[in-house]
């Protein structure tokens, strides 16, 4: 294991991406009032950030990869803290973990490396996990979460030169658990690096994605589906900064809403710095609202400091079940269950055909049928 | 034994307005045995699809009074998808988009609906492009989602298609002939005739123009003006309409 001097690139501040530290105290504990903390429900966490201060350590399992790229990272050792710099304080408790876990990818893994994190009950735990791809390796890693917990877990990723990666992160917690942390990659010179995130329990999901690049030319696609029930709150806070030439970002975040006060935040952010010529961005928000008392945020974001770009756009959308698509499945002689069934599922196909796993498709596609199934016929 | 038919008896139906219900259709008797064309024709705005989605049992309408009875089962009160499953189809004029719902799913998704068992898979399968083929679509369309992006024409093709594989007792095709050109018009009326050669199914046909009548030939001709028919005859009557227009009954009701 090497160790290094770590020197985060200088962090780009704004309203919308604080500057990042590893002293927790440098992070003033969230009010609420703050741009980045204002849809998040503070008041359900309040003794949150107190009780983190005993928190214990979250075990990571490996269920599935070789064991010998599976390993512990001190704080400091490279390439811990290299590319993940807290951008708010639970991302600060967590990278302040004594060790973090650490999965090397080196040469090409045709099988999806899996972890699993379980929670067994409400106490506060942490956990920073590193995953580092090495140049020219390509690996699918699948992270679950499951079980029932308050957990603020980081994952801090290197995308070597010519690599090819995709991080699945699926939130199935059980109803009560909270979950904070940052994920944050850093895409080196050619890389291919995708992100997705899948959120469906759990009462409180925040989630801060980002991304930024070692080298030009490299390609970032950022795509998250959520299905909020009743009384849920899930947040989905994405950076992408485009500090290098002929970078490529594609955010694409899909989400359906059911029930009283279920609540959907997605902000996406991308910065086009002054050296970023050349570079493409798109980000996308989708949402479907299935009932009345939901909340959607949805906030796009560009700040562009060039204009030398091939391309940049962004938008957000929010619909409602339409009554002429249900009338004319109905027509068809097909219930209303199944009709809404038809429309939901619709709605998330075209997102689930760019993931291309079926494990994540039938995941979300039986939670679908859990949530649709508590409709009544009509 | 009860009677066969679709038989509508002094149908009433409102929409709701800013201003309170307002009446639509006001008092509608029309009987469709099995094995029978009826052409309904009327002007714009004499309630002629309004009688199409209230016998489909749209929530935009309310029937305030009468009764619809498809071989004896009452219709009224039933949901959209039950009345379907009874034996009614409506071909829109508008079909709607269903993004990201293909259109083999949804055939087979309607057609295990209807008939209360999912069809046999292979069978099936030929079934579909055997009809899309007939409709001079492609194997290729089936995977399309539902209306989306499709022209005109290849809307009207699909409902049409929906008529072929789902083969209800009755069928309402509510101005399927609107936007298609002489090419499509001939294909679709191909389509309905073969729904109808067997002689044991009952159509209604809502159009503005005697066009189509030249390929689908109606038994029975209702003149509808303001809610209700005003004139009823065969084919011949359709024929007087393209040269008198419907100026005289508009005028007497007045």
């Amino acid at each position: 294991m090497t160790t290094a001097h770590v020197t985060p690139q200088d962090t780009a501040v704004s309203h919308l991406h604080p500057r990042g530290s590893f002293v927790i105290e440098d992070h003033r504990l969230p009010t609420g009032k703050e741009e980045v903390w204002r849809f998040t429900p503070i008041g359900q966490m309040e003794d949150f950030f107190d009780q983190m201060l005993e928190r214990a350590s979250m075990p990571i399992t490996l269920e599935a990869g070789p064991d010998k790229a599976w390993s512990w990272l001190k704080p400091g050792a490279f390439p811990r803290g290299s590319v993940l710099v807290p951008v708010d304080r639970p991302a600060a408790i967590a990278a302040s973990e004594d060790q973090a876990r650490h999965v090397v990818i080196d040469g090409a893994h045709a099988d999806p490396i899996r972890l699993s994190i379980h929670g067994d009950g409400l106490d506060p735990s942490a956990a920073h996990l590193v995953i580092e791809a090495k140049p020219a390796s390509s690996a699918t890693v699948v992270l679950t979460h499951t079980g029932l917990a308050r957990f603020i877990g980081n994952v801090e990723i290197r995308v070597g030169q010519a690599a090819s990666l995709t991080v699945v992160t699926i939130q199935d917690w059980d109803r009560g658990s909270v979950h904070l942390g940052q994920h944050e990659a850093l895409v080196d010179e050619g890389a291919t690096y995708r992100h997705i995130a899948v959120s469906l329990g759990g009462d409180l999901v925040r989630l801060q994605n980002n991304v930024s690049y070692a080298g030009s030319g490299g390609d970032a696609e950022l795509l998250g589906v959520y299905f909020a029930d009743a009384g849920q709150h899930l947040e989905h806070r994405l950076f992408i900064d485009h500090n290098h030439p002929k970078g490529v970002s594609h955010v694409d975040y899909r989400g359906a809403l059911q029930g009283e006060r279920a609540e959907s935040v997605w902000v996406g952010d991308v910065l086009i710095r002054p050296a970023a010529v050349g570079i493409e961005t798109y980000e996308a928000n989708k949402n479907l609202v299935l009932t009345d008392g939901c909340r959607v945020h949805a906030v796009p974001n560009l700040e562009i400091e060039t204009g030398e770009i091939l391309g940049a756009g962004h938008s957000a959308s929010t619909g409602r079940f339409d009554d002429e698509q249900l009338f004319y499945l109905k027509s068809r002689g097909i219930t209303e269950t199944e009709a809404r069934h038809l429309v939901v599922r619709g709605f998330f196909s075209a997102i689930l055909a760019r993931i291309g796993l079926d494990d994540v498709a039938a995941t979300l596609m039986s939670r679908i049928d859990k949530e649709l199934a508590f409709d009544k016929e009509n | 034994m009860e009677s066969r038919g679709l038989e509508i008896e002094d149908l009433h139906v409102s929409v709701e307005t800013e201003t309170g219900p307002k009446p639509i259709l006001k008092g509608v008797d029309l009987v469709v045995r099995p094995g029978e064309v009826h052409a309904i024709m009327g002007p714009n705005g004499s309630g002629k699809s309004t009688l199409a989605y209230s016998l489909a049992g749209h929530p935009k309408y309310t029937i305030t009074s009468g009764s619809v009875r498809l071989d004896g089962q009452e219709l009224v009160g039933l949901s959209v998808d039950a009345r379907a499953r009874a034996g009614l189809f409506l071909a829109m004029q508008y079909p709607v988009e269903v993004q990201g719902v293909s259109v083999a799913n949804f055939l087979r998704t309607a057609k295990t609906a209807i008939d209360g068992q999912a069809p046999p898979l292979r069978g099936w399968v030929k079934k579909v492009n055997a009809s899309l083929a007939q409709m001079q679509l492609d194997d290729e369309f089936a995977s399309r989602s539902v209306n989306e992006g499709f022209s005109g024409g290849e809307k009207k093709r699909n409902e049409i298609v929906q008529l072929d594989l789902l083969n209800p007792k009755y069928a309402v095709l509510d101005e399927t002939d609107s936007g298609l050109d002489i090419d499509a018009l001939r294909v679709v009326s191909e389509g309905v005739n073969r729904y109808t050669a067997p002689g044991d199914r009952g159509l209604l046909l809502i159009t503005h123009y005697t066009r189509i009548l030249r390929y689908i030939k109606p038994d029975f001709v209702h003149v509808f003006v303001d809610g209700h028919v005003v004139a009823e005859g065969d084919s011949t009557l359709a024929e007087s309409l393209e040269e008198t227009g419907y100026e005289k009954w508009v005028k007497a009701v007045e």
